[in-house]
């Protein structure tokens, strides 16, 4: 038991005094949350910007409805001069009870908001002139739809992959310079179990991917990203766990493998990078076409993926673990057993 | 010397790799208590004989005891009771040289205050709180063989301690390697120095290409080369004509910078030497383990 002990500790030792470690493991996916969150923040919040040219009753309703960004200008010359450019979709030209509008033609999409809008406000001026009460009226209500906000999906993600970047890594990298700077023959020569050696090192990886998800929820969590927990949010620590053990399984693997620790990292790396891609880590995979989302079905970061998206923010209970974890286990059974297979001690 | 009071035991062990014999029928025992340095140059078989010996590899035949048990397979039993350094600097990252014995003796169960105590024995206390990495060649050697010792093992094997030190670090060192002998441990160490070994080790083995060739006390070995003791003079205090005719001197030759005497009587001559006041630049330097090497090698050692 003190023998454990002293492992663990020296491990989470050497773990927190590795600077570069340090960086990939907590800040490098952080950075990852960070500049996602931030450019996808307020994708299709835009509000669309016309130039306006002179003033009148119209376009002071379309000031203080908000539906568009309005953008004065003095003369008609340089607001249709913006939309050459391509810098505004269209420009609005009050001439007395007369509007012009001049659209770009590339931007269609746009320039149809912009034409149905100034014409919604024209008819709704036109009606108010003739004083009669319209005959057919609607109401507009928000719905929350089932798509997520960005924040929602990147966290889960995000957490999963920086997860599963420092299990492989830490394990891999771990084996590979013990086995060079003949730690694990000293090892051998020690009277201590195999067990305990290899528990020891889990026991740090899950303690630092328990670190990591407590990390990336609070910051994600910050006004500035907005990310809102579900009820069930707990049900991720299961998950993490069993992710790091799968994880740690899979660098054990690509650690007997290598001979250096350079070769350990970019074998690592083409295991890790694709799978994070093609594991709906930076989008969701449900927009990836359907052969896509079947080849990403055989990947366990997409599996773990899925489960802490459902129990962190889509709020399902306990049952949606069962199928991620009972992937996770049957992962890490397969190739921890292939890890021990083709372990060496010594190069 | 009797097998039952012996540390180690080998008995015409062999190894090979594919064409190769790197360990081809080597013997030897050694007493409990004793300091046994295996000499040899690169090469010559020292790392894969001391490997078989502490049970991290099989032989192809042949057998080895270490206090009466076998190494190998993994003997849990008998590896409290051996310390082993190895070749490279093995330690955990990151960790100060407190925490690396701390670590190490955890392995065999040690309390972290006794583990800390080696520091003193190998004269790194002030470096206690010092990162493996930032401490000398030296000082890390010394760390390693701290690790070694650090659950108090009966054998120690330590595997060319002193490879790739700096002359003033080597002396350190092997002040250190004096009182863990002092402690009463048997030690069994690999070198390619061979003036250290005929320093340090109580008996040594000389091994090339697999083989032991000679085993003795180092002062044995170079006695019965029956070398002669070369005398070396400032030149011109005496003529080759004279020096020649001095009575022991066999030969007599000189150089650019000193006159070169070759003896098997030494004492004689030095008295000549010193009657005649020509003691100028005076020294003499009798046959070492490296004449040893050439005699049974019938080639020059090369470290």
């Amino acid at each position: 038991m003190t023998a454990f002990k002293t492992l663990s500790v020296a491990m989470l030792k050497g773990f927190v005094r590795d600077k570069v470690t340090l960086f990939f493991t907590f800040l490098f996916p952080l950075m990852f949350l960070v500049i996602f969150g931030l450019i996808l923040r307020d994708a299709g919040a835009d509000k669309t910007r016309i130039a306006v040219v002179g003033d009148g009753p119209i376009v002071s309703a379309l000031r203080d409805s908000g539906a568009l960004e309005l953008e004065p200008y003095n003369d008609e010359n340089s607001a249709v001069q913006k939309v050459k450019d391509g810098d505004l979709p269209a420009a609005l030209i009050i001439r007395g009870q007369r509007l012009d509008v001049r659209f770009a033609q590339s931007d269609q999409v746009k320039s149809a908001t912009v034409l149905g809008i100034v014409n919604g406000f024209v008819d709704k001026a036109n009606l108010a002139a003739t004083g009669q009460p319209p005959t057919f009226t609607f109401a507009a209500e928000k719905v929350e739809d089932a798509s997520l906000k960005p924040i929602q999906y990147l966290t889960p993600g995000i957490l999963s992959w920086g997860v599963a970047v420092s299990a492989v890594f830490g394990s891999a990298l771990t084996l590979v310079s013990w086995r060079r700077k003949q730690v694990l023959r000293r090892i051998r020569l020690a009277p201590i179990s195999t067990t305990s050696v290899l528990s020891s090192r889990i026991l740090v990886s899950t303690g630092v991917a328990l670190v990591q998800g407590a990390t990336f929820i609070v910051i994600a969590s910050l006004p500035l990203f907005g990310l809102r927990l579900s009820g069930s949010w707990w049900l991720a620590i299961p998950l993490l766990l069993l992710g790091t053990i799968a994880f740690f399984a899979l660098g054990m693997l690509v650690g007997a493998f290598a001979k250096t620790e350079e070769a350990a990292s970019a074998a690592a790396n083409i295991v890790v990078l694709p799978m994070a891609f093609l594991s709906g880590t930076f989008f969701p995979v449900d927009q990836a076409p359907a052969w896509l989302q079947a080849v990403s079905k055989i990947f366990p970061l997409r599996h773990m993926n899925d489960g802490m998206l459902d129990v962190l923010v889509r709020g399902k209970g306990i049952e949606a673990l069962v199928v991620p974890s009972a992937i996770l286990v049957g992962f890490s059974l397969v190739v921890g057993f292939i890890a021990s297979r083709v372990f060496k001690w010594e190069e | 010397m009797t097998e039952e009071r012996s540390a180690v035991v080998v008995r015409d062990v062999r190894k090979s790799y594919g064409e190769l014999k790197a360990v081809d029928g080597v013997s030897f025992t050694v007493a409990e208590g004793e300091f046994f340095g295996i000499l040899g140059p690169n090469g010559a078989g020292k790392t894969t004989t001391l490997e078989i010996v502490e049970g991290l590899r099989e032989p192809d035949s042949g057998e080895v005891r270490l206090l009466g048990e076998s190494p190998w397979p993994r003997n849990v039993k008998l590896l409290p009771r051996i310390g082993v350094q190895l070749q490279a600097s093995s330690f955990f990252e990151k960790l100060t040289a407190k925490e690396q014995l701390q670590t190490f003796g955890a392995l065999y169960g040690v309390s972290a205050g006794t583990a800390a105590d080696m520091l003193e024995l190998v004269g790194l206390a002030d470096k206690a709180n010092e990162q493996e990495n930032k401490l000398s060649g030296g000082q890390r050697q010394r760390l390693s063989i701290a690790c070694a010792l650090v659950h108090d093992p009966d054998i120690v094997f330590l595997d060319e301690p002193t490879a790739a030190l700096d002359p003033q670090a080597r002396r350190n060192l092997w002040d250190v390697l004096r009182a863990i002998k002092e402690r009463g441990k048997t030690i069994v160490y690999t070198t390619h120095y061979l003036d250290e070994a005929e320093i340090l080790c109580d008996r040594v083995a000389i091994m090339d290409t697999g083989r032991i060739l000679a085993l003795d006390p180092p002062a044995v070995l170079v006695r019965g080369l029956d070398a002669p003791t070369h005398v070396t003079l400032q030149k011109g205090v005496l003529s080759v004509v004279d020096a020649s005719a001095l009575d022991g001197v066999d030969e007599a030759h000189e150089d650019e910078v000193s006159l070169t005497l070759s003896t098997r009587r030494p004492a004689p001559v030095l008295s000549a030497l010193a009657e005649r006041g020509a003691l100028d630049g005076l020294q003499v330097r009798t046959a070492t383990l490296e004449d040893v090497f050439l005699n049974l090698t019938g080639r020059e050692y090369r470290a």
